[in-house]
C-alpha cells in the first residue's frame, strides 16, 4: 500500500530517467536481436551448419604438442578442443609459477641497499614492461630459438640432450613398475613433512622451542624417496635421444614455440609483479620493522612475522591481476603457433568447420572460466593473509 | 614488578649506557657532536631540547637503530659494535617506546606483546600470554587484549606498546616522545604508567617535552641542541638555575 502511495510522489526527472533507461533497453535488445536473426540468415545463406554437432567429427589436422593422447585421422574435433586446452593450461600454469618466483626475486632486488643490484633490477623493470609483449615473444622464437644451429650441427648437452632450432630433445624417463614404491615413498614424505609441521608449530607452543623443520623435511622429502629407489634396484630407464638423418628419434622434445612464449610469459608478467611485490613492501611502514628490530628479532623473522603478513594484503589483489594478464597473454601464442587453445579451437578448428559463432563463444566462455576460477582461488587466498583488522 | 636486571651477563662495568665521543653525519649534516654520557643503573633521565637537535637520534644509537660514523656506545657491559649478535644481544634487553606506536596491525593486543617472548625468547605460548597479560593489567588494558590495535585510543595503544617492550624484562627503557602523537586528554594515562615503571627502579631514557614529568621522575634533565649535549643537570637545578642562556631561552619558550 505505502509503495503504491509513494509512486506519484516519485519526481517529474526520476520519471524521465527511468522511461529513457527503459528505451534503452528496448534499443539494445533490438540490436542484439537484429544481430542474431542477421548472423543465422547469413550461415543458413553460406549452407554453414550451426549448433554443437560438429564436435564429434573427425578433426584431421595435426598438432604439435599434444598432452593427452591425439590422432589427426581418427580424433575429434572434440578432442582437439582438449588438446588445446590442456596446452594452454601447461603454459599459463607453468609461467604463473615461475613469474611469480621472478617477480618477487626482481622486487626485493629493487629494494635491495646495493646499489648495483637495485639498479639491475630496476633496468630490467623499465625495459621489460614498456616493450610489447608480442614483440617479446617474437624476439624470442625468432631471435633466440629459430637461430639456434640446425639438426645436423645440433649442440649435445651433457647427459644425452640435444639443442637445436627444432626444439630441446632430452632423454626421457621411463618408469619401471617397481618405481609406484618411490613415488608412494615421496607422498609419505611430502605428508609427513607437514605432520612434522604441525607438530613442530604445537611443541613451539608447549615449550617454546621455535619450529626448524628444514632437514626434516629434506630427509622425508629427498632423502627418503632416494633410498627407496635405490632398495627398489633403481627402478628407472631412459630413452635417449638420437640424431637422425631427417629428425631425432627417442626422448621428449620441448617446442621452441612453447619455451619461447613461457619464457615470454614469464619475463613479461615478472617485470609487473615485481612493481606489485615492491609496491607491498613499501606499503609496510618502516617504523613496522623498526619496532619489530627494537624487540630483538633477526632480521629473517622481522620479514616474515612482521613485513611480509602487512605486505601480502596489499600484493594479492593487483597480483591476482597480473595471473588474469598471463592467462589471457597466453594467447599471443597464435603468433608463433603454438598449439594454445586458440591456436587449435579459434583457429584451425574455426576455419575447418566455419562455425565461428560457437567456437568463439566456446572459447571466450572457457577465459572467463579460467579467469573467474584464478580469482576465486586468490579470493580465498587473500581472505588467509588478509587482516581482520577492524 | 623488580628492575629483572640481571648481573649474570659477562663483564659490568657498573654503567647502564655508556656513550663516549659519539659522532654522527646525514651527509653533510652533522646530527651528533662528540656526545659524553654515562647512565648509572636504575636511572632515569630525561631528554629535552628544540627538535633537530639530536635527542631522537641519540636515543635511536643506544639499540643501534641508528648507524654512527664515531665514537663507542656500550649498553649494559656489550659494546655496540657492527657484530650482529652483539647488537641483537642489547635490543633484546633494551625496550623501545615509539612516538608513532608502531604496533603490528594485523596481530592482537596479546599477539603484539606474546611476539617477541615466542620467538626470541622462545617461551611456551601459555607463558608468553600469562606474562602479557600481567603487563596488559598493569597498563590497565587486560580487557582489551583480543582486540586488534586499530579498535584502541592513542592512549591505549601507547601503553600496550609500553607492556610490549616490558614482556621481553628489558634492563632499560628508550621512550621516543611517547606522548607527542597523542590527544591532549590521552597524554596523562600513558605518562602516569611511565610514572609507575620509575618507580620499579628500571633504567629509562626518556625524549620528552613534558616538564611535568622531568621534575616528578627523572634523576638528570639533558638539555640537547644543535646535535650537542648543552647542560646536564638535576630537575631542581635545572629549572631554577639554568647555566646556559640557550637552556634558559628554552624553558622560557616552553614554560610560558
Amino acid at each position: 500500500m505505502s509503495k503504491m502511495l509513494q509512486l506519484p510522489l516519485r519526481s517529474r526527472q526520476q520519471w524521465a530517467s527511468i522511461a529513457l533507461q527503459a528505451a534503452l533497453v528496448v534499443v539494445i535488445g533490438g540490436l542484439a536481436y537484429g544481430a542474431f536473426i542477421n548472423a543465422a540468415d547469413n550461415l543458413a545463406k553460406a549452407h554453414i551448419a550451426s549448433g554443437f554437432r560438429f564436435w564429434d567429427n573427425t578433426a584431421g589436422f595435426d598438432i604439435s604438442q599434444t598432452l593427452i593422447g591425439y590422432s589427426p585421422s581418427t580424433s575429434t574435433f572434440g578432442r582437439a578442443f582438449w588438446v588445446g586446452l590442456l596446452n594452454t593450461l601447461l603454459v599459463a600454469s607453468l609461467g604463473i609459477v615461475l613469474a611469480t618466483a621472478l617477480g618477487f626475486t626482481i622486487g626485493i632486488a629493487r629494494l635491495s641497499r646495493n646499489w648495483l643490484v637495485a639498479r639491475l633490477a630496476g633496468g630490467y623493470v623499465e625495459l621489460i614492461r614498456n616493450v610489447p609483449l608480442l614483440l617479446q615473444i617474437l624476439f624470442w622464437y625468432n631471435a633466440v630459438l629459430k637461430s639456434l644451429p640446425d639438426l645436423h650441427s645440433s649442440i649435445s648437452i651433457s647427459g644425452g640432450a640435444f639443442l637445436n632450432n627444432r626444439g630441446l630433445f632430452l632423454p626421457r624417463p621411463e618408469f619401471a613398475d617397481k618405481f609406484d614404491y618411490v613415488a608412494a615413498a615421496l607422498v609419505f614424505g611430502i605428508v609427513a613433512t607437514l605432520a612434522v609441521r604441525i607438530w613442530a608449530r604445537r611443541r613451539q607452543e608447549r615449550t617454546g622451542q621455535p619450529p626448524r623443520t628444514l632437514s626434516f623435511a629434506f630427509g622425508l622429502i629427498v632423502v627418503l624417496p632416494l633410498l627407496v629407489f635405490f632398495a627398489a634396484g633403481a627402478p628407472l630407464s631412459f630413452s635417449f635421444p638420437e640424431v637422425g638423418r631427417f629428425n631425432i628419434r627417442g626422448g621428449t622434445e620441448i617446442l621452441p614455440e612453447f619455451a619461447a612464449l613461457l619464457v615470454a610469459l614469464t619475463i613479461y608478467t615478472a617485470a609487473f609483479i615485481a612493481e606489485v611485490v615492491r609496491a607491498g613492501i613499501l606499503a609496510v611502514s618502516q617504523g613496522q620493522t623498526e619496532a619489530a628490530q627494537a624487540l630483538g628479532l633477526r632480521s629473517g623473522s622481522t620479514l616474515r612475522l612482521v613485513v611480509v603478513p602487512q605486505a601480502m594484503r596489499v600484493i594479492v589483489p593487483p597480483l591476482t591481476s597480473q595471473y588474469l594478464n598471463l592467462i589471457k597473454n597466453s594467447s599471443l601464442a597464435v603468433a608463433i603457433g603454438y598449439p594454445d587453445l586458440v591456436q587449435v579451437f579459434a583457429g584451425s578448428v574455426l576455419n575447418i568447420t566455419g562455425q565461428a559463432v560457437e567456437v568463439i563463444a566456446i572459447t571466450m566462455a572457457v577465459y572467463l572460466f579460467l579467469s573467474l576460477v584464478t580469482s576465486l582461488l586468490m579470493n580465498l587466498y587473500g581472505r588467509t593473509v588478509g587482516i581482520v583488522e577492524r | 614488578m623488580t628492575n629483572p636486571s640481571s648481573g649474570t651477563d659477562g663483564e659490568k662495568t657498573g654503567w647502564a649506557v655508556e656513550i663516549s665521543a659519539l659522532n654522527k653525519w646525514y651527509g653533510d649534516f652533522h646530527v651528533l657532536r662528540d656526545i659524553n654520557l654515562t647512565v648509572a643503573r636504575g636511572e632515569r633521565i630525561v631528554i629535552c631540547g628544540p627538535s633537530g637537535g639530536g635527542k631522537s637520534t641519540m636515543l635511536r644509537c643506544i639499540n643501534r637503530l641508528e648507524d654512527w660514523q664515531r665514537g663507542r656506545v656500550v649498553v649494559d657491559g656489550k659494546d655496540l659494535t657492527d657484530d650482529p649478535k652483539q647488537i641483537l644481544a642489547v635490543r633484546r634487553d633494551v625496550g623501545m617506546v615509539f612516538q608513532q606506536f608502531n604496533l603490528f596491525p594485523h596481530l592482537t593486543v596479546l599477539e603484539n606483546c606474546t611476539l617477541a617472548p615466542i620467538w626470541v625468547r622462545h617461551m611456551p605460548k601459555k607463558d608468553a600470554e600469562e606474562l602479557a597479560m600481567r603487563f596488559l593489567r598493569r597498563v590497565r588494558i587486560p580487557e582489551q587484549a583480543q582486540k586488534y590495535p586499530v579498535r584502541l585510543s592513542g592512549g591505549q595503544q601507547q601503553r600496550v606498546a609500553i607492556a610490549r617492550a616490558l614482556c621481553m624484562s628489558p634492563n632499560i627503557m628508550l621512550f621516543d616522545e611517547p606522548t607527542s602523537a597523542l590527544d591532549p586528554e590521552m597524554v596523562k594515562e600513558v605518562l602516569d604508567t611511565m610514572v609507575e615503571l620509575a618507580g620499579d627502579g628500571i633504567t629509562m631514557l626518556v625524549v620528552t617535552h613534558e616538564m611535568g614529568f622531568a621534575r616528578q621522575v627523572a634523576d638528570r634533565i639533558i638539555f640537547m641542541a644543535e646535535g650537542q649535549i648543552v647542560e646536564i643537570n638535576e630537575p631542581k637545578a635545572f629549572f631554577e638555575h639554568p647555566q646556559h642562556e640557550r637552556t634558559r631561552l628554552f624553558l622560557q619558550q616552553i614554560l610560558h
